[in-house]
């Protein structure tokens, strides 16, 4: 029997694309080729060009230069609608769902010819179901969790009968149950013909989904692979051009608590926001806690409780170094010596507008020696934001450039190198390697570890569970609301974390047990 | 006080309240995509001088109408295009744009003040009409109102079943979104503000050519700001919008009617009192935070620019 004709030629091929924005080249002379049925990885730290370059397959963006060969026939894709058309169907990494509507009203928005609101709703069930993707066509978006919002982008894009789907880092907002489950799909899907391109800077996942990897760094493809053949360190080497850092981590027995929460209930107004239940939560000096969980489970809310931007009412339930701070506002709280690096950098953890010098400032409080009578000190801000700038090596046009002109990664170093240096006593850090590409991010990582060793209580919230493993003395998991014991990262797995972030796990007081 | 004078207050404030609907009907699909036009006032200005220009000059109250509807779109596309494609800030591109309004209303409207016209009439239908009481009371408006009330069915039906309105909210609630998906986010936003600006523009002529058949500078009274409120208090319902310019109307008329018969209140306080009492109410029915979260337009006010 004869292969079909289609599979003699590539499905999506791609032939010199080049594509400049004013200030950088996001992709250049990039060539890729995909085969039907084929799980292509494409592989590259943040900032290679990868997102620009699905969002010119997709129709979004348009390629200065190249061309774009569909079925071996070249097409020019103009818009979305008429990628669609033609089968190819994208799952974004900042989904793009519209929150006060129905899962229907959603994905009748994205279905290019209109169909009734009964015959879809029957659709979407039949095909959620077909996939093992259960959803309920009836609710409303913003009530979902994240990783029930991913699987309505990808049953929206299964109702367009696609021939290849793109997937925009799709694992950022799983849990690690949820990444096996939606491996099972792709692999069912390659598996009918579907061809898929999977965007990823995850190692491990790329060398076991993916048959085939094209490699990009700065926006150029530096290569191509068999990711089951190559090793992480390998592929790490192809991705990053060097090899990656270690981190050094000693054990260390903590002291004192520093920072104490009980029984923590707050309630929110904000009908996307997620209500506080019963927290308990101890850090002691000398040891970095780690806080596990997906994002929109409540970890916003107990940062905000935590750095004092969410007003609290007097009853006893926050310490910061032994000193009741439920009514402490954030400034009040500063110079009890808390720091807190937030995961907005611009906005909240800099002024986007200022320079580097003015940001230094911002944080520092009446004992930092940066205001001196009442008047701010220029000769001592200068020179405390350039050694911050040298201490932790932040790419950027002196002290004198503003924070909007970095990259995120050289601001969220700026940004953890300013609250280190302001000599914390305990230190609350939230997502410190989100968007950081991952050489910046190990030494982000080592900083806070050093931290840790002298003596200062370390927080970290962060969605991604290798960094706490790497990172963390003891590990908690945030799940709608509610906070698990803290147990210690070596005697917890990946699978129970992961479990655990489904809310899998008892809130009795079992910290005082692991203690023990 | 007789069933005469009574279907006499009664028309009055439904008269008082058609304009108002139909400014804030068309706020509300603008708003809805995202827009936030705070021009409304010196669009209704624009068509109440227009309208009372055009229908003086030809006799014709239906070109009259017509020439409003025109002036209120051409006023909305100088903001769209402002705002649209020079991506100007939609706050002060609205504010400026009520403020040549009401300048050029009135360097236009020169000529007419002292004028009057015959007024635009109730007209009858057969049968309904003469139903005793019933038939005077809520069969014998001008057309005008009853446009009201099919523009009412009408928007609640786009919101809730039809297509257009679901792409409607989709770009008012995420631009970005809308356009990754592939609706042409741009051309919407020009499609809604243009039929906030006709709605304003026959709002503003029914002043000058039905409730007060005369044009005189500044006519518009603030009601466009109140149209403006309403759609927010009214939390983008069309329904809640109806009641609102209702319940302006009937405060708005029973307090005329108050200073008339001589209640010892100052005539300022009455004045300020369909104001004051509209928007405690609307405040009072909408004060749930979740219902505002849920239908306020997530993008309102933000400019949008398609990256390619």
């Amino acid at each position: 029997m004869n292969p079909p004709i289609s599979s003699k030629f590539p499905r999506l091929e791609l032939v010199g694309i080049t594509k400049a924005y004013p200030s950088v080249i996001a992709n250049q002379d990039v060539n890729l080729i995909v085969r039907p049925g084929e799980i292509h990885a494409v592989l590259g730290e943040n900032g290679a060009g990868k997102s620009t370059l699905m969002k010119i397959i997709y129709g979004v963006t348009k390629p200065d230069s190249g061309s774009v060969l569909w079925d071996n026939r070249e097409v020019l894709i103009e818009s979305p609608a008429q990628a669609r058309k033609i089968g190819i169907g994208m799952v974004f990494q900042h989904f793009s769902l519209f929150e006060t509507l129905t899962v229907a009203e959603n994905i009748s928005l994205a279905l290019d010819s209109a169909v009734s609101p009964a015959k879809l709703a029957q659709r979407i069930k039949e095909v959620s179901h077909e996939y093992g993707l259960p959803i309920d066509p009836h609710r409303l978006i913003h009530s979902m969790s994240v990783g029930e919002r991913q699987r309505v982008e990808i049953v929206r894009c299964l109702l367009n009968a696609p021939r290849l789907l793109i997937m925009d880092e799709p694992t950022s907002v799983l849990t690690p149950q949820a990444v096996l489950k939606l491996f099972e799909t792709l692999r069912r899907l390659a598996s009918e013909g579907c061809s898929i391109l999977y965007i990823s800077h995850k190692l491990d996942e790329i060398r076991t989904l993916c048959d085939k990897a094209t490699i990009l760094r700065g926006g150029r493809v530096t290569g191509t692979a068999i990711p089951s053949q190559e090793s992480h360190e390998s592929l790490a080497q192809l991705m990053i051009g060097r090899n990656l850092p270690e981190c050094q981590m000693a054990a260390k027995i903590p002291a004192e608590t520093r920072l104490k929460i009980q029984h923590l209930n707050l309630s929110t107004i904000d009908p996307f926001g997620v209500t506080l239940k019963n927290i308990n939560l101890e850090v002691r000096a000398g040891e970095m806690v780690g806080i596990a969980g997906i994002s929109g489970n409540g970890q916003k809310e107990l940062l905000a409780a935590l750095s004092g931007e969410q007003p609290m009412s007097k009853g006893l339930t926050t310490e910061i170094c032994g000193t009741p701070a439920d009514t402490l506002s954030s400034s009040q709280r500063r110079s009890l010596g808390l720091r807190f690096i937030p995961e907005e950098r611009l906005g909240r953890g800099a002024v986007p507008s200022m320079s580097l010098r003015l940001n230094a400032l911002l944080t520092s409080s009446e004992g930092d020696g940066l205001v001196k009578h009442g008047l701010i000190s220029y000769p001592d801000v200068r020179s405390f934001a350039q050694y911050v700038i040298a201490q932790f090596n932040v790419k950027c046009g002196g002290d004198g450039a503003l924070a909007n002109s970095l990259s995120g990664g050289n601001l969220q170093k700026f940004i953890v190198g300013r609250e280190i240096l302001l000599a914390p006593k305990v230190m609350i850090v939230a997502q410190p390697t989100w968007g950081v590409d991952v050489g910046a991010a190990q030494l982000i990582r080592q900083a806070l570890i050093d931290l840790r060793n002298q003596d200062v209580a370390v927080l970290v919230v962060s969605e991604e569970l290798e960094e706490l493993f790497m990172i963390c003395d003891r590990i908690a998991v945030i799940a709608d609301g509610r906070l698990s014991p803290a147990v210690p990262a070596s005697q917890t797995s990946v699978e129970k974390i992961g479990l655990w972030m489904s809310g899998e796990f008892n809130d009795v007081h079992a910290e005082e047990v692991s203690h023990a | 006080m007789s069933i005469e004078q009574m279907i006499l207050i009664f028309a009055s404030i439904v008269a008082a309240a058609t304009p108002l609907a139909f400014a804030a009907f068309g706020e509300l699909v603008t708003e809805r995509a995202g827009v936030l036009n705070l021009g409304v006032e010196g669009m209704m200005l624009m068509g109440a001088v227009a309208g009372f220009a055009v229908a003086s000059q030809s006799g014709s109250l239906t070109l009259g109408f017509g020439a409003g509807l025109l002036a209120g779109l051409a006023m909305s596309l100088i903001f769209a295009v402002l705002t649209l494609h020079l991506q100007t800030n939609q706050v002060a591109t609205g504010l400026a744009l009520t403020l040549f309004g009401a300048g050029l209303s009135a360097f236009i409207g020169k000529s007419y003040v002292g004028l009057s016209l015959q007024g635009l009439q109730p007209i009858s239908i057969p049968y309904l009409t003469d139903i005793p009481l019933i038939g005077r009371l809520i069969f014998h408006f001008d057309w005008v109102v009853y446009g009201s009330f099919v523009l009412l069915f009408g928007l609640i039906w786009f919101f809730k079943y039809s297509r257009w309105g679901l792409v409607v909210r989709a770009v008012g609630e995420s631009p970005v979104s809308a356009h990754a998906i592939g609706y042409p986010v741009i051309r919407i936003r020009y499609l809604a503000i243009l039929f906030g600006g006709a709605m304003s523009g026959i709002a503003g002529a029914y002043l000058s050519l039905a409730i007060t058949p005369m044009w005189v500078e500044g006519m518009t009274s603030g009601r466009g700001w109140i149209a403006l409120a309403l759609v927010v208090f009214a939390t983008w319902k069309p329904i809640r919008v109806m009641v609102g310019a209702y319940l302006f109307g009937g405060v708005t008329i029973l307090q005329f009617y108050g200073q008339g018969m001589g209640v010892h209140i100052p005539s300022e306080i009455l004045s300020m009192l369909p104001y004051l009492v509209t928007i405690v109410v609307l405040v009072l029915i909408s004060r749930n935070p979740k219902t505002i979260l849920l239908n306020q337009p997530m993008s309102l006010g933000q400019s949008f620019y398609p990256r390619t």
